[in-house]
């Protein structure tokens, strides 16, 4: 049974009445909601707009402001999108060393966001309580959620295996450890055996046909070891998702610039608003537009933030929204079309400084 | 100026060469160092690198929390090979050191090292290490 929508008119009716702009804006007049605002089951998916913020990595204020600042911007900026998107995501590692004051400092930020907020977790998050402060600020670390037609999942992919028990390292050093990137011997990323089943259960419900979506901290593919832009299980989590026709993975963590499409998944990196990192020497996709090398005079040259246009077919385009830099707009149709990127643009990775 | 060849053989000189304080070594010019000469100068070298690689990876150079690593891991884009080379946004030529200067004095809004004191050399030690093998490119963009 479908939910009512007060005024009395369920989607069948508006499909009824042709479902074209005209009806919506009829019924919008009608309606104190608006018929955009409506959400309905997950027959089809429509298209709509959603925000990506992610990597504030904060410290507490007193000791580093530049990254609140770049953070509240963000917040702005989101908020000045009109129309306003239906969400904002939040990519993960809001926090730098995981410490509850910064976690709260984050949450006090993200509450000026004017439209919902989803969260998912980082490594920076987790690794001082393993999770215990960010759950209580953000509720679970996995959970899925249906909007507009496509079923979306939003996983831990920041698991890794017990190194600190062993070692008798305190949980101040284990978040240390685990925040740095270049940390040989830092233990792989997963998704893990137990979330796994989750995932597989999860998406029992959900038709081979409706549009998925899919966000991880890590990228949910191997790209480069040493850094940990990896997911150990990638393969296994890819086999659970290669039932679906349309599958897009949305993740932060490598604060880029990043492109990759393996089978029937498209999967985009986005960028942080904190610092942007390196591109990894070796195992770069070949659907990957390096950005030109950030400028280290222009403390927000390549950090910002993005937009995805989810689109009617439940395929996604992605802008990334550079703060020093014009916008740059990667559609799904270049990348089925294996246009992307422009041949002009292969093999550079710009200028140095 | 050139130097005849008799001068080195017939005269030995000398060098003393301190490494970190506790190990002095006496070389002969014209002779091969010996196993243990070489030990010593790979050890003194690794402990400088050693020393860059925790200096890199700590918040203490400056005063934001951030280390070095947090952009740079692996000390990846310090392209210490191009260096010195004209600097554009500081419009004259600089070397590897006042690059990383500027880097401790603004990102991390810390205090400028002498160039030649230990932790600025252990720096360059290990900025320039993780390049090794690399093709020197002085003056590159």
């Amino acid at each position: 049974m479908k939910p009512r929508h007060e005024s009395g008119i369920t989607r069948r009716d508006l499909l009824r009445a042709g479902a074209g702009t005209a009806a919506v804006t009829l019924m919008a007049g009608a309606s104190p909601f608006g018929m955009v605002r409506m959400a309905f089951g997950s027959e089809k998916a429509q298209s709509f707009t959603f925000a990506y913020l992610s990597d504030a990595h904060l410290y507490v204020k007193s000791l580093n402001q530049k990254f609140v600042d770049s953070l509240v911007k963000g917040v702005q900026n989101v908020n000045d999108m009109d129309p306003p998107p239906d969400f904002v995501f939040f990519g993960g590692d809001l926090a730098q060393l995981g410490h509850p004051d910064e976690l709260k400092l984050g949450k006090e930020i993200l509450s000026g966001l004017k439209p919902k907020l989803h969260m998912m977790v980082g490594e920076h998050d987790w690794y001082l309580d393993m999770g215990e402060a960010w759950k209580g600020l953000f509720g679970p670390d996995r959970y899925s959620f249906d909007h507009k037609g496509i079923h979306f999942v939003v996983l831990n992919s920041v698991i890794v295996k017990d190194y600190w028990t062993p070692n008798n390292m305190t949980p101040e050093q284990r978040m240390l450890a685990m925040a740095q990137l270049d940390n040989p011997k830092g233990e792989a990323f997963s998704v893990g055996s137990e979330q796994r089943a989750w995932l597989e259960k999860d998406l029992k419900k959900v038709k081979p046909e409706t549009p998925l979506v899919v966000f991880s901290h890590s990228p949910l593919y191997k790209l480069y070891r040493p850094w940990n832009f990896w997911t150990d299980d990638a393969e296994e989590v890819q086999k659970i998702l290669s039932r679906f026709k349309i599958v897009t993975v949305f993740h932060g963590h490598t604060h880029q610039i990043l492109t990759n499409r393996i089978g029937n998944i498209t999967f985009h990196g986005f960028l942080s608003t904190a610092w942007p990192w390196p591109y990894a020497p070796t195992g770069m996709p070949k659907l990957s537009l390096q950005m030109d090398r950030p400028d280290p005079f222009f403390s927000t040259d390549g950090c910002g933030w993005g937009t995805i246009d989810m689109l009617g077919s439940g395929q996604a385009d992605k802008t990334y929204q550079l703060w020093n830099r014009s916008p740059m707009k990667v559609t799904y149709q270049e990348i089925a079309a294996g246009t992307w990127p422009p041949a002009y643009a292969q093999g550079s990775s710009g200028p140095s400084y | 100026m050139k130097i005849k060849k008799g001068i080195l053989t017939s005269f030995s000189i000398t060098i003393l060469i301190s490494l970190g304080g506790y190990a002095y070594i006496a070389l002969a010019h014209g002779q091969p160092h010996s196993e243990q000469d070489l030990k010593l100068f790979e050890m003194a070298y690794q402990k400088a690198v050693d020393q860059g690689y925790k200096l890199f990876h700590d918040s203490k150079l400056g005063t934001t929390g951030q280390s070095c690593d947090m952009c740079h891991p692996d000390a990846a884009n310090t392209h210490p090979e191009t260096y010195p080379k004209y600097q554009t946004q500081i419009k004259k030529v600089i070397t590897l050191g006042e690059m990383i200067n500027w880097c401790i004095i603004n990102p991390l809004k810390g205090e400028a090292l002498p160039l030649d004191s230990e932790k600025m050399i252990a720096l360059e030690a290990y900025i320039t290490n993780q390049r090794k093998g690399v093709p020197l490119a002085p003056g590159k963009h």
